[in-house]
């Protein structure tokens, strides 16, 4: 081993090297959180008026409810649960949406591109830590805000209940809410990748167009589909985008009419998930599309 | 080491070619001063040195290629870009997490220093701070890199004559060493006249002068002529003339100083002046043509 040179793959040179970029990385992470709160406060805001749309139509409803057969009241009281996960899902797919659309061209639009281009930080660091909001921190935003959501709404059911303990013992017997949260969890940890490569096409835009990021990022897609429909009379384009965005929830659950565990309606099937040719085509594309941004912003100044 | 090295650089956008051909040599521990027009090239040309544009030619900085490595550069290069704004959704003491978080050569004690000698407020986000005090805030963390070169792009643009003359003061005096270079392009010449050590002035993507300070007061005297000794001096070709309270004030190139004094008043002329006298114009006259 002496008689080799001292090379770039020493690891007392690349141990340091890695520390570095590793913590480029985490304060480039930070600083995305800093400037763009609305990674916070969106869901938040939309978490509180499900909770006041909860808490009003429970307030009017419990006592109707509570008179029905235990049955069909358990699925009446658990549909809110399901519906606000839905809606926090949802709404984490827009912010990310939108911030992945900003997150190259906010920093030249005021300029400040050049001070961060002073900093040696490179351009792939840079939109590694931006990709890392949609891909990484929202999902665990979303999900942390949706459990403590969920918690709130049962503390409130829990509340109306109060004088009656049999309903109270069958509210928590029957509320699966550790399963729904790991249930939850698991989509979220599904649509990441699915997801990817929307989020890396929005990043390129965001990093090449000069304005009007939104229009350029839909309208060739729009195109595309009319000519689809139009000149060869095939729907491609359409199954394309419907695959996308919602081909996950069918790859990654298990329909079988088995039962899904602990309650839930269909159970997870993650090596399905894992073995779907569409799932990793489209982290090849989301690469390709991230790399992209990256050398886009090694080229751009500001507007 | 030469810190700057550059053999016939060149940069055209489209047809507009902004670096025509420069060649350059800047040594360790100087201060270089370049000067010219808007739109003769000063900005591209630092550009190019900071790896932000591509370019045509040879061009080493601390003897790496600035285009290919500029990474491995921005660790020994800081720089203050003429359009440069610190975010303004930014806190001060974020911006100084930050810059802490990522520069393996940023000193946040140093930073701290010079923060504390200003009147920032550390809880303050920067869209609140006046333009002087974000300037302020921009030089302190530049200041707390231990950089090998420095390039200030009209770095007090905007400011006002206060702020100028303390940041000028700021930078020679708690920065500067011999073992740094600075690279600094400004409009206000006679404020950085006694800061620099070298001076380069640019002109339509060439340059039209380079010298040191001390090449400079060898070789260019103005001489406001006496009357009866006009036609005598016009005889030593000076490189310009002009008229100041209806005295002829010529400005020579290389012209024994003691011949000169016997023709009038002699001084070396200001930056400005030389800059006039070489470019042709008046400072500015680049952009309108």
């Amino acid at each position: 081993m002496s008689t080799l040179p001292e090379s770039a793959l020493d690891p007392r040179r690349i141990a340091p090297a890695v520390a570095l970029a590793a913590r480029q990385v985490y304060w480039s992470v930070r600083r995305e959180l800093w400037e763009d709160r609305f990674i916070f406060i969106a869901p938040l805001t939309v978490a509180a008026i499900v909770l006041a749309g909860f808490v009003l139509s429970t307030s009017y409803s419990i006592t109707e409810v509570l008179k029905l057969p235990p049955a069909l009241r358990q699925d009446i009281i658990e549909k809110p649960y399901d519906l606000a996960a839905f809606a926090m899902m949802v709404t984490g797919f827009f912010v990310a949406a939108f911030y992945c659309l900003d997150a190259l061209h906010s920093e030249r639009r005021d300029h400040s591109i050049l001070f961060w281009k002073s900093l040696p930080v490179s351009d792939l660091a840079t939109v590694l830590s931006k990709a890392a909001i949609p891909l990484v921190i929202l999902p665990l935003v979303v999900f942390a805000i949706t459990v403590t959501l969920q918690l709130t709404m049962l503390l409130f059911n829990w509340v109306m209940m109060l004088g009656d303990s049999r309903n109270i013992a069958a509210l928590w017997n029957h509320m699966p809410l550790l399963g729904k949260s790991l249930w939850f969890l698991y989509g979220l940890a599904a649509i990441s990748p699915w997801y990817a490569p929307i989020y890396g096409w929005l990043m390129m835009i965001s990093g090449w167009a000069r304005r009007a990021t939104l229009l350029w990022a839909v309208l060739p897609v729009i195109v595309v589909g009319v000519l689809d429909r139009l000149v060869s009379d095939t729907s491609h384009v359409q199954y394309f985008l419907q695959y996308r965005f919602f081909g996950w929830y069918a790859e990654a659950f298990d329909f079988k009419p088995h039962g899904g565990h602990l309650g839930l309606p269909v159970a997870v099937d993650p090596l399905k998930f894992l073995s779907t040719p569409g799932m990793w085509l489209g982290l090849a594309f989301a690469a390709g599309f991230f790399v992209a941004a990256a050398r886009l912003r090694r080229y751009r100044g500001p507007l | 080491m030469a810190c700057i090295e550059a053999h016939g650089l060149r940069k055209a956008f489209g047809k507009a070619i902004a670096l025509d051909g420069v060649d350059l040599l800047v040594e360790t521990g100087r201060i270089l001063g370049i000067v010219g027009p808007n739109g003769a090239g000063k900005t591209t040309a630092l550009n190019a040195m900071l790896g932000l544009i591509s370019y045509e030619g040879d061009l080493k900085v601390l003897g790496r290629d600035p285009w290919r490595e500029r990474d491995q550069l921005m660790r020994d290069v800081a720089f203050i870009a003429d359009i440069a704004l610190l975010p303004r959704w930014m806190g001060v003491s974020q911006a100084l997490d930050y810059v802490a978080g990522v520069h393996p050569r940023f000193d946040r004690a140093k930073a701290e220093v010079l923060l504390a000698k200003t009147t920032i407020n550390r809880g303050s986000w920067i869209g609140d701070l006046s333009k002087g005090m974000v300037t302020q805030l921009h030089l302190a963390l530049v200041m707390a890199i231990d950089a090998k070169l420095l390039v200030l792009d009209e770095p007090t643009l905007g400011l006002d004559i206060l702020f100028r003359k303390q940041f000028y003061d700021t930078l020679l005096n708690d920065y500067f060493d011999h073992n740094r270079t600075i690279v600094v392009t400004t409009h206000q010449v006679e404020e950085i006249e006694n800061v620099l050590t070298d001076l380069m002035i640019i002109d339509r993507g060439r340059i039209v002068l380079s010298c040191s300070m001390e090449e400079f007061e060898m070789r260019f005297v103005e001489v406001m002529v006496h009357p009866e000794q006009v036609d005598a001096a016009r005889s030593l070709k000076p490189i310009y003339e002009r008229q100041v309270f209806g005295r002829a004030i010529l400005l020579f190139d290389g012209v024994d100083h003691d011949r000169l004094a016997a023709l009038g008043e002699v001084r070396t002329p200001g930056i400005a002046d030389l800059f006039v006298a070489v470019s042709g114009g008046l400072p500015g006259a680049g952009a309108a043509r």
